[in-house]
């Protein structure tokens, strides 16, 4: 679980809060021995005397114990109301305007994924998988068409809530190439616990590569299987909701779909991506993610076929 | 006394049992299907039989299904042509009482897979029927004739007036 953890960081902004989640546990712990101590040592010791009733001097006594007390408790809860603040002073002082400006759109139940930029043929969308460079920082708006998400990869950063009709945004940066995977950290409905997504770090010329090979619309078919493929894509009911770019298929409902076949997963890491569970996939969603958006389709053998041989050339 | 208490623990009890029932959700259901007539095509323009199945009625009654179909009214553009709402628009209203190939879920549903002359396209084929059975319920109830407790409270819209499901509400209306 290296690849989902809140202690392996691996850029700036997870480390603070690691380190902080660190500091936290260890000063509440060593709070809590002291107290269960105390408590332990002063129920041992009042059995010994035998329910003695103190005079004005073990009441004096006692003043100065609970005074300390409570004067300890609110130092130590104002010094981590401070170190907490710092600790978020230091994380929003990582916004960069030359930032990597990614946006994500949360679905129920799955991640679509903006790459922003000025020109509209350098936009790229794409699901369930964040591309990024190592040690550029990225800017990540995020967005709900539905109900309330919660964008959450723990080596990257803290979570960011995605709420309709409303643009959060953070900053975070990955400094270790690697895969990390995420997960929506807010209950969002049937499927909430299959919705996860990847954060892929690159080398920057991996990324480059990856960036350039997804801005291309979707590879022509190769043979006559697939060219029948691509036909019963945009005449049946998967054109309704998909798009596949370079395609009459050209909806945004469900996931883009022009480079499936690169991803790792589907149904938002549900099911490993391969022919088997593609075939599943498309024949009988609501046994695999019931709930999920998408309706069962009934298919002849020979055009699933023809349709899955189309969909496995989409890298 | 103690007869009396049990008599009110048992008439309280019934009340409470009774707010119990809740909608049931089928995920994989058969939704039904385009049966007879309406599985033969013969052109995309005919009006033809209309299909008839008891399956139908759940989908009618199920609040689920009406806010599914809501859904899908937008998603797939109903409201580019009926306006959102049903107001109606390049396409004929929705939300008023008046309806020229039948108001039974069967007809409309056969107006949707089949289209209808002047603009209506078919979508047969391009609609899983079990969406489609929702979009039908939604219609339905934007002129209240699915039952009042499935009409969607909350649209995401600016609410427009609808003449007809008030008028049912307050039961001018059959």
């Amino acid at each position: 679980m290296r690849e989902f953890s809140v202690t392996h960081p691996v850029g700036p902004q997870a480390a603070r809060l690691s380190e902080m989640t660190w500091v936290l546990t260890w000063l509440t712990t060593a709070v809590c021995v002291i107290v269960v101590g105390f408590l332990l040592y002063s129920l041992l010791h009042a059995h010994r005397r035998g329910n003695a009733v103190g005079g004005p001097a073990v009441e004096r006594k006692l003043w100065w114990w609970v005074g300390g007390s409570v004067s300890a408790t609110t130092v130590i809860l104002f010094a981590i109301l401070i170190y907490n603040l710092s600790t978020g002073r230091a994380l929003a002082a990582f916004a960069d305007p030359d930032a990597l400006t990614i946006r994500v759109i949360g679905h129920q139940w799955w991640w679509e994924v903006e790459y922003r930029d000025p020109l509209p043929n350098r936009r790229l969308t794409t699901a369930n998988e964040i591309h990024i460079p190592v040690g550029r920082r990225v800017r990540l708006e995020v967005e709900s068409r539905d109900v309330i998400h919660s964008f959450w990869a723990p080596n990257l950063h803290g979570k960011l809530d995605l709420t309709p009709g409303y643009t959060a945004t953070t900053y975070f940066r990955a400094d270790t190439a690697g895969t990390y995977h995420g997960r929506c950290a807010e209950f969002c409905g049937l499927q909430h616990a299959h919705m996860d997504f990847f954060v892929i770090a690159m080398a920057p010329p991996d990324f480059a590569r990856w960036f350039e090979a997804q801005l291309k619309t979707a590879a022509s078919p190769a043979d006559t299987l697939q060219a029948r493929g691509r036909e019963i894509f945009e005449t049946k009911t998967c054109a309704m909701c998909h798009t596949i770019r370079g395609t009459e298929a050209n909806s945004g409902i469900g996931p883009d779909l022009t480079h499936v076949a690169s991803r790792r997963t589907l149904g938002a890491g549900t099911i490993p991506n391969s022919r088997g569970h593609l075939a599943g996939w498309i024949l009988d969603p609501q046994r695999i993610k019931p709930g999920a958006k998408m309706p069962p389709n009934q298919l002849a053998a020979s055009d699933l076929h023809a349709l899955l041989g189309y969909l496995e050339s989409l890298k | 006394m103690n007869a009396r208490r049990t008599l009110q623990v048992l008439c309280l009890s019934v009340l409470v049992l009774n707010a119990c029932q809740r909608e049931r959700r089928v995920f994989r259901d058969v939704p039904p299907g385009a049966t007879g007539a309406s599985a033969v095509q013969t052109t995309d323009l005919v009006a033809g039989a209309k299909v008839t199945d008891p399956a139908i009625g759940t989908y009618q009654e199920s609040r689920f299904a009406v806010s599914q179909g809501q859904t899908y009214y937008e998603q797939f553009n109903c409201n580019g042509c009926h306006a959102p709402g049903g107001g109606g628009g390049m396409g004929p209203p929705l939300n008023d009482d008046e309806w020229i190939y039948g108001s039974d879920p069967e007809n409309i549903f056969d107006t949707v897979t089949k289209g209808r002359p002047n603009g209506m396209p078919s979508f047969r084929g391009k609609i899983d029927n079990s969406h489609l059975w929702q979009l039908v319920a939604y219609v339905r109830s934007m002129s209240g004739l699915t039952p009042p407790d499935t009409w969607p409270s909350r649209p995401d819209h600016m609410q427009e007036t609808r003449p007809v499901r008030e008028a049912r509400a307050q039961r001018q209306l059959p």
